[in-house]
């Protein structure tokens, strides 16, 4: 992990290296400080020479404003390197996430992603920044003090590093078990925000229900078991201050009592006494800034990790070698095809399909959720890989097909289908960056959708927010089709596309199609048994297998599948208003 | 101004809640700076009167020594167990406050109206509970301790400056005036710049929500290349204002140290200076001891200079938290109350405690002219008079709608998207409250009823369906709390649902999560129309699913509704044809207006608006 994220630093290397260079520098200067304050004193003031005084006063100023100017330098390339380092970070993970296949993209979350390229990101800059600021100081410090100690007395020396050692493992003990506090803490604000989430947008319901004090008590019992945690966590890290304290004032004692002899011996002078006091401050002072470091660390890890598992991710599907550009006709072959979803219950969604389809066919597919109408058609621009069998693009095996190239001549039009903020037309020209406003118009025609687009006042200028949620459902659908088509494609895939339009836009959109589109194969998902009636064949699926191929016709009298949705939807079960109307709004 | 006030209920919050752990905090924190004081003067006196004494002495006796050691030692540990204490108590005060405020505001949250929740975003009223309250912590837990026990060094350490030397207690406090004028000026163009950040933060992760929930789309149309270098430059603007907000910040830290470290050189030069000079009270003891507290009293300073940035996030987040709990909870002002009842021999109706399946609204002695209280059954008969409605005072979305539904009668709802069919069913509970016109229930204005209780007998089942996490059965209980397990399973079988329950997992013991990722979505209807039917309301109010589940598990939601909907009034927003057809009443609406009403054969024979919508065709 630490390899992968240390590879991100990239063109920040140099400032990260100066960083603690400067910081190095300005740690030497205020130790060299208090020496010349001695021979100030010293040949100064004992001396009674003004001339020294001023001399050495000079030198102690022209000191504090370099280390000062170290200081200013050291803290802006922390700042210029970790935000370089963040940056690179949130760059890499998004590289990467855009060569993740749809298998990749479904293990992880949108929100997960989000708070990986965001939050995690943040605490690792900090924890980075910390590390070039703080940790060359601390140690440095306290190496520094520790050999002045050994200078000025070994004997009493034994007593730090004593007194060190206790202070460092009750420290170590203390933050092992804080930090497995901690990793609690944090799984209980989800469960925190997960009950809050649950709450408000279940609001219609808690109020409608009366539920407002049994939602106040699930809720008491989540905020309950943080406080308990934090309590936790925070009452372990209560000790750390106050037992600093205690070695300090031990050592303070233990070094008067036997400082205090060693004086009268003779074998140590007052002064060096005086020095070894401020050594004490600052070699715990370095310890506790050190336990602060190591806090901070191992809560960052965590987020370290979660950044690295993104950057390191393979993606399930990648770019052939030495692959094919070249795809001659919409014809497509499902050879005996299985295929479970990765991680899923590992139940297949298809099985041993075996489909063959000619060029230019309109073909449709029906089948209740969960019959495998959308895991089928994800095959053919290979969102996913079959697990067993072969899927073939005109004669060709998908897999030594350049991706690019499969997934320009074989258009899906997405169920969950979204548009992006932007002008109509920059949404249109996702198919083709190249395309002409005309030929932007051309495909509007196509989909229908010319018709409302020119009545918007900014025509196909009008801007859409973001989700598109400024166009109804069915206007939504019928641009994501323009939008396919701009590709030129050889195959267009509908899955349930106009399902938000109404029948009558519906059927226009089919006749285009046949129209506007002979050579292209034409795959159809639909609910509605009107929207496939007039396809050249329809395929029945029933959980994951083929239960019946055929023309509208000739499934009413073989397939009781089939049979039974024609039926429920003519007899009782038409769509009576939202559709319809929604377009004459 | 805002952030002061703000910053004074909290910790009027804090004090008033723990008082006395406040009072033994304050005297810890005295006592503990006193004795880490003392451990810094007694350098001296163990110098002056221990060690220079018995270096002149030939045969040095140390029990005295000894003595003021231990007396030292007790001190000191006095001094550590304070500061345990108050360091452990203040871990209680900041975390209870916390849990405090949690609490609090979710308990107000449940009392606001849903104008509230239409108004903001999920996700940043769930950012109130975790990342504004947090801000809290630091500043409780940190910053006021730190604060009282910098004031208190401060106070002593400047009084035994003054006491030495009043010239170099002025130049150490022109230099801490300075430190703190550099950490105030540097603190206000840090945070000019972190607010700059967090802007850019907003941005990037805007970007990433809209494209991560689009990446399925970005993969199909081959733009990976162009989502990167979009990024590529938020990125950048992001990183640029990161590093100016922190340059800034960083600069704080050496700012402050060294100026201390200029402040400890000008006091040597001057007293330098004096002692050269002849001046009476400036010995090299006193310059000594003098350059000694100057530097503790530096540090106070600087420390409550880095408290600031946290005083001031904790105000902020405060503030969020604040303008949750103030804001106005819906209001209700009823006095009719739901009660169980029971038909006595001599036809009255009497109220009883259990449950009989016989409901009657309790009208309180002070309203009733005979001074007793009233009780009228529960027949569920609702009727609109010239209802006019707006979400907002400016904008009237229904208007002059009349309705009347007697007992027992089914009254569908069709029009368009927009026409206010939702709207209207949102009246009958209060979600919202009328502008103009009346509802009654059984001849009770529903304003007059207390809003648990009139929401109590109205049974919901919303389009988009929220389940809980929690088992199938706790879901279905959700609609009536005491309901028994035997309940909870009938009023399933009664609609239909509880077929496919028991061929899950662990049948009705089966958990699912609050997004109902293991069902699918005819299944979750299905167990809201389960809940609904389990608390057995007079009234029902059915928002039928438009969405494209399949034909089949479809026909079976139908057929759970259709037996809820017997022998109870219902309000239907209707997109079944048979729905429509089976209804006693049907309404029109459009854009907000009624624009007809009456029964399937009534309304095609009219060949108005419902002819037009029900054949899909314009007539010309």
């Amino acid at each position: 992990m630490i390899k992968t994220l240390a590879k991100q630093v990239g063109k920040y290397k140099t400032a990260s290296i100066l960083t603690p260079t400067f910081i190095m520098l300005e740690v030497l200067l205020d130790v060299m400080i208090p020496y010349v304050t001695a021979s100030l004193i010293d040949k100064g003031i004992s001396a009674g020479n003004m001339h020294n005084v001023y001399l050495y006063g000079c030198v102690m100023l022209v000191m504090a404003f370099i280390s000062l100017a170290m200081g200013i330098l050291a803290g802006k390339y922390a700042a210029y390197a970790s935000s370089g380092f963040a940056c690179n970070l949130r760059s890499a993970m998004y590289r990467n996430i855009q060569r993740f296949a749809f298998s990749d993209i479904d293990k992880y979350s949108t929100s997960g992603l989000v708070t990986r390229m965001t939050t995690d990101v943040n605490n690792v800059q900090n924890a980075f920044q910390m590390l070039m600021r703080v940790s060359v100081r601390a140690p440095l410090s306290m190496v520094s003090s520790i050999v002045m100690c050994f200078v000025v007395s070994c004997k009493l020396s034994i007593i730090f590093i004593i007194a060190a050692i206790v202070l460092l493992t009750v420290l170590i003990v203390v933050i092992r078990a804080v930090s497995n506090v901690f990793t609690k803490v944090f799984k209980q604000y989800d469960v925190v925000n997960s009950s809050v989430r649950e709450n408000v947008s279940a609001i219609r319901v808690v109020k409608a229900f009366v539920r407002e004090d049994y939602e106040n008590q699930k809720f008491e019992l989540a905020a309950k078991g943080l406080y308990k945690l934090y309590v936790k966590a925070e009452g372990l890290m209560a000790i750390n201050h106050p037992f600093m304290n205690l070695v300090v004032y031990s050592c303070i004692i233990a070094i008067s009592w036997f400082g205090a002899q060693f004086v009268v011996a003779g074998q140590l002078t007052t002064g060096q006494l005086t020095s070894l006091f401020t050594y004490v401050m600052s070699i715990f002072m370095s310890l506790m800034m050190l336990s602060m470091i190591f806090v901070q660390l191992t809560m960052s890890a965590a987020s370290g990790k979660r950044i690295a598992e993104i950057i390191e991710e393979t993606p399930d599907i990648e770019n052939p070698a030495n692959a094919d550009t070249e795809i001659e006709s919409g014809s497509i072959d499902f050879n005996n095809v299985s295929f479970a979803y990765k991680g899923g219950s590992g139940e297949y969604a298809l099985h041993g399909i075996d489909l063959h389809i000619a060029s230019g066919e309109t073909i449709g597919i029906i089948g209740g959720t969960g019959s495998g109408k959308s895991s089928l058609i994800n095959l053919l621009s290979r969102l996913y890989d079959a697990t067993r069998g072969s899927v073939l693009i005109g004669g060709k095996d998908v897999r030594t097909l350049d991706l690019t190239t499969l997934r320009n001549s074989v258009a899906v039009v997405l169920q969950k289908n979204i548009l992006f903020s932007g002008t109509i037309l920059d949404n249109l020209r996702w198919g083709n960056a190249s395309a002409t406003l005309e030929e932007c118009k051309q495909v509007c025609r196509i989909a229908c959708a010319d018709e409302f687009i020119e009545q918007m006042p900014q025509g196909y200028e009008t801007v859409i927010e973001q989700g598109g949620t400024n166009v109804s459902g069915g206007q939504r659908q019928r641009l994501c089709i323009a939008r396919a088509l701009l590709k030129k494609p050889k195959v267009i895939v509908l899955d349930d596309s106009t399902s938000a339009c109404d029948n009558s836009t519906d059927a226009s959109i089919r006749a285009s199609f046949a129209r506007a589109l002979p050579d292209v194969t034409k795959l159809i998902i639909s609910q509605r048994i009107g929207s496939i009636k007039d396809c050249n064949r329809i395929i029945v699926l029933d959980n994951g297998r083929v239960s019946g191929v055929g023309s509208h016709k000739e499934l009413l009298e073989t397939n009781t599948i089939y049979k039974e949705i024609c039926d429920l939807q003519n007899e009782t079960n038409g769509d009576f208003d939202a559709p319809r109307k929604e377009d004459k709004q | 101004m805002k952030n002061k006030s703000t910053l004074i209920r909290l910790i009027r919050l804090v004090l008033s809640n723990y008082r006395f752990t406040c009072l033994t905090v304050a005297v810890c924190i005295v006592i503990t700076s006193v004795t880490t004081l003392a451990s810094t003067l007694f350098t001296r006196t163990l110098i002056d009167d221990y060690i220079i004494p018995l270096t002149q002495v030939n045969n040095p006796e140390y029990a005295s020594l000894a003595q003021t050691l231990f007396k030292l030692a007790l001190i000191l540990l006095v001094g550590v167990i304070c500061s345990y204490t108050y360091n452990r108590l203040m871990v209680n005060v900041s975390q209870g406050t916390m849990l405090r405020l949690r609490t609090d505001m979710f308990k107000h949250m449940q009392q606001l109206p849903l104008s509230y929740f239409d108004g903001h975003p999920h996700g940043e009223i769930m950012s109130r509970y975790t990342n504004d309250v947090d801000t809290l912590r630091q500043m409780i837990s940190q910053s006021l301790p730190q604060a009282l026990n910098s004031i208190i060094t401060l106070t002593v350490t400047l009084a035994s400056m003054i006491a030495l030397s009043i010239p170099l207690t002025a130049v150490s406090v022109v230099m801490a005036i300075l430190m703190a004028v550099t950490t105030t000026k540097l603190g206000k163009r840090s945070r000019k710049h972190f607010k700059i950040q967090q802007q850019k933060i907003a941005d990037v992760n805007g970007y990433i929500e809209e494209m991560m929930t689009g990446q399925k789309v970005v993969k199909v149309f081959c733009h990976e290349d162009e989502a990167i270098e979009q990024f590529e430059q938020i990125n950048e603007t992001l990183r640029e204002g990161t590093y100016q907000a922190n340059r800034i910040a960083n600069i704080v830290m050496p700012v402050n140290g060294n100026l201390g470290q200029l402040s400890y050189v000008l006091i040597g030069v001057a007293g330098a200076a004096l002692i050269l000079n002849g001046h009476i009270d400036m010995t090299l003891g006193t310059l000594v001891a003098f350059l000694t507290l100057n530097k503790s009293f530096a540090r106070p300073i600087a420390n409550i200079s880095q408290q600031i940035n946290s005083v001031l996030n904790a105000a902020v987040g405060a503030e969020r938290v604040f303008s949750v709990i103030d804001e106005k909870p819906e209001s209700d002002d009823g006095d009719v109350e739901l009660v169980n009842a029971a038909q006595a021999s001599n036809g009255f109706l009497l109220p009883v405690i259990q449950r009989t399946g016989t409901w009657a609204w309790k009208v309180p002695a002070t309203s009733s002219a005979d001074g007793k209280p009233r009780f009228i059954k529960v027949d569920g008969g609702v009727e609109f008079k010239n209802v006019d409605f707006g979400y907002t005072p400016e904008k009237t979305v229904l208007h002059d709608i009349t309705i009347n539904a007697m007992p027992d009668q089914k009254i569908a709802f069709v029009g368009g998207t927009g026409a206010g069919k939702t709207t209207i069913t949102n009246l009958i509970n209060r979600f919202y409250d009328i502008g103009a016109g009346s509802i009654t229930y059984d001849g009770i204005d529903i304003s007059r009823i207390r809003k648990p209780d009139l929401r109590h007998s109205l049974g919901i089942v919303l389009q988009e369906t929220q389940l809980f996490t929690g088992t199938v059965l706790d879901n279905i209980r959700y609609g009536r709390l005491d309901a028994t397990d035997q309940d909870c399973i009938e009023a399933a079988k009664l609609v239909n649902a509880d077929g496919f329950i028991r061929r899950l997992s662990n049948g009705y013991h089966t958990v699912i999560d609050a997004d109902g990722g293991n069902l699918s979505q005819g299944e979750r209807q299905l167990l809201a129309v389960a809940r609904a039917a389990v608390g057995d309301p007079p009234v029902l109010i059915l928002d039928e699913a438009t969405s494209s589940i399949d034909t089949r598990t479809e026909i079976m939601v139908q057929r759970g509704m259709d037996s809820l909907m017997k022998g109870r009034t219902t309000f239907v927003i209707a997109h079944r044809l048979s729905t429509v057809r089976n209804a006693d009443c049907i309404i029109v609406l459009d854009h907000g207006h009624i624009v007809e009403f009456g029964t399937h054969d009534n309304l095609m024979a009219q060949q108005g608006a419902y002819y037009r919508l029900y054949t899909g065709h314009e007539i010309a």
